[in-house]
């Protein structure tokens, strides 16, 4: 066990370096300076601002001093922003994208687990065709256009509930949860119920029937831990995928999180918060991937015997 | 009794036995039992013929304004209304189809082009050359390719061939994996082998021998990639950073419908009806592909 993390965790630190790298000279590459865009400016207001934010280094010097500035944890100041670093906007938004990104995944685990369990129990009836098709159409409906429908019916026509916000009115984290969760619920639902599909034509279940457990105890005790393997694996690219997902959400719902934060800063070409928010975010994924491999594995004896040798 | 006797009587066998059936038939046939599939390919093909004929069938110009109209809902001479600018939804969402729809074919046909060939060397190749080359598959693939996508549209520039390439070049790893596994095992065969011992140069072998062989789950794989590459064109657009007016996709539509779904909800409803159909009918039959023809492979 310790050996697959060691092996795994080594594998995922050469992926953060070429992230850093890459993104780093993809924004020094791309055209136009961050400051030329407004009115113009005077030539020494331009080598002052250069100096300042040190463009005027050779770019290798700019990349390991920005590499060393980053392992002591500073990602420097905002080109958009004046006077506010790449560390304040990011602690700013961080909670609120957390926040959202974990109802979210609650929403889409317990919703998707119980509908694909309920669906896997009994396969080819209407308690699996109705979830799955549900499920069929969570996937086919993105949440740009999930989100919108939704606060057009329970937001404007229904009144129901707030069309915008976070934490500011009774209600509004609601809606939101909802659209980033559904695609994830949809898939999670599919997987758990192949999964347990799987599982449940096993002999050991037959033996656990045959000893005389009633049906809830083997499905609970027995089936559950085989069958949701296949979704502790998709935890990781699950929470890629909110993350990207929250991009939208929060632009939908205007919740100031991390993800409008990173698409503000795309259309402000505010480099050093592209960079900053990049790095950041592709380290919590990475690092995601990791930790939902670790579970897997550790759930799963096989799947890490390979690397027993 | 002689072997010669023997053999007469495994080829008497042989040719008692019921024609086999091709790959294809046989896949063709089960697809055909596969009624939601089979109804998504019918529509799909509608729908990439409507789009092919789009020009000549419209009901009103592409960019022809009616702005003392403005946005009425649907009637008789708009079937699907109009937008702010009196511009007719059914004829911009047919446009706007045009794009999506080529979007998500080109940017997979350039993810497949660049996975098969990969996946094919590595797969050939084996040992260290497949292990350097899959590792470096590896490492693409826990990149955040979201935010590579947009990163990549925002420092380059918001243009079309961009487009199709960056999401070609982030769909491209699953499918160098599946191929590779495919050819590895194949490789192993004795008609590869007895290819190699022919002298046949390795190329040869790849696309004449090996590929073939291979293909049912490239297509299977293939059909699948195209909702998500259009989702992803979707949701750039959505943002601002795929396809920019004047020309549009669904997504662009999407994008519009939603800053006035409050007075027109027709202008979201149309196109969001229009891009999902066409997922679900690609899934549906991506879907219905793999059980017809990778019956191994799981649902998920």
């Amino acid at each position: 066990m310790w050996r697959f993390i060691g092996f795994r965790f080594l594998q995922a630190i050469p992926v953060i370096l070429a992230v850093i790298t890459v993104t780093f000279f993809l924004v020094r590459a791309a055209p136009g300076g961050p400051f030329d865009q407004e009115k113009a400016v005077s030539d020494q207001v331009r080598a002052a601002l250069e100096a300042r934010y040190q463009l005027d280094l050779p770019m290798h010097e700019q990349y390991f001093s920005y590499m060393s500035d980053l392992f002591r944890g500073d990602m420097g100041p905002s080109f958009f922003y004046p006077g506010r670093s790449v560390n304040e906007l990011i602690i700013q938004g961080l909670p609120i994208t957390a926040e959202l990104g974990f109802y979210a995944l609650l929403t889409a685990l317990v919703i998707g687990c119980l509908a694909g369990v309920l669906a896997a129990l009994k396969p080819n009836t209407a308690q699996d065709y109705v979830p799955m098709s549900v499920a069929m159409i969570g996937i086919c409906m993105p949440s740009f256009l999930l989100g919108p429908l939704l606060v057009l019916i329970f937001g404007i026509w229904l009144d129901l509930l707030p069309v915008s916000g976070w934490g500011n009115s009774q209600g509004d984290k609601i809606l939101p949860s909802i659209t980033l969760g559904a695609m994830t619920a949809a898939y999670i639902a599919r997987l758990s119920r192949s999964g347990m599909l799987e599982v449940l034509n096993q002999d050991y279940m037959r033996t656990a029937r045959a000893k005389g457990l009633p049906e809830y105890v083997v499905v609970i005790k027995h089936a559950l831990r085989g069958g949701l393997l296949p979704v502790v694996s998709y935890l990781g690219p699950a929470f890629a995928a909110l993350l990207s997902g929250s991009f939208v959400v929060e632009t939908v719902f205007q919740i100031p999180g991390l993800g409008r934060f990173y698409i503000q800063a795309a259309f402000n070409r505010d480099y050093t918060m592209i960079l900053g928010t990049t790095v950041f975010l592709s380290t919590l994924i990475v690092i995601f991937n990791l930790l939902s491999d670790i579970v897997a594995a550790w759930l799963n004896p096989r799947l890490r015997y390979q690397f027993r040798k | 009794m002689t072997s010669e006797s023997g053999s007469v009587e495994i080829i008497n066998i042989a040719l008692e036995m019921p024609k086999g059936t091709s790959l294809w038939k046989d896949g063709w046939h089960r697809l055909r039992q596969n009624k939601l599939a089979i109804h998504g390919f019918s529509y799909l093909l509608l729908l990439i013929l409507i789009c092919l004929v789009t020009p000549w069938i419209a009901p009103y110009g592409y960019e022809e304004q009616n702005l003392r109209l403005g946005a009425v809902p649907p009637s008789a001479e708009h079937w699907l209304g109009t937008d702010t600018f009196g511009r007719d939804m059914l004829t911009r969402i047919l446009y706007g189809g045009r794009i999506s729809l080529a979007v998500g074919f080109i940017a997979t046909a350039v993810a497949l082009i660049i996975g098969v060939t990969y996946g094919a060397i590595a797969g050939y190749a084996g040992g260290k050359i497949d292990n350097a080359m899959m590792r470096l598959v590896d490492i693409f693939y826990a990149l955040p390719y979201m935010i590579f996508i947009i990163l990549l549209m925002v420092v380059f520039g918001r243009n079309l061939l961009l487009l199709f390439l960056a999401i070609g070049a982030v769909e491209w790893l699953v499918m160098a994996r599946i191929v590779r596994g495919q050819i590895q095992s194949l490789r192993q065969q004795e008609y590869v082998e007895a290819a190699i011992s022919l002298g046949l140069s390795p190329l040869a072998i790849i696309f004449k021998h090996l590929m073939p062989n291979a293909i049912g789950p490239v297509i299977v794989y293939t059909t699948l990639t195209i909702p998500n590459v259009m989702l992803l064109e979707a949701f750039l657009s959505f943002l601002g950073l795929g396809i920019q007016p004047p020309q549009s996709s669904w997504g662009v539509l999407i994008a519009y419908g939603v800053e006035t779904m409050e007075e027109y909800p027709w202008l979201l409803i149309f196109p969001g009806l229009a891009l999902s159909t066409t997922l679900f009918a690609l899934n549906f039959l991506g879907d219905g592909l793999r059980d017809a023809l990778d019956p191994k492979a799981s649902r998920d």
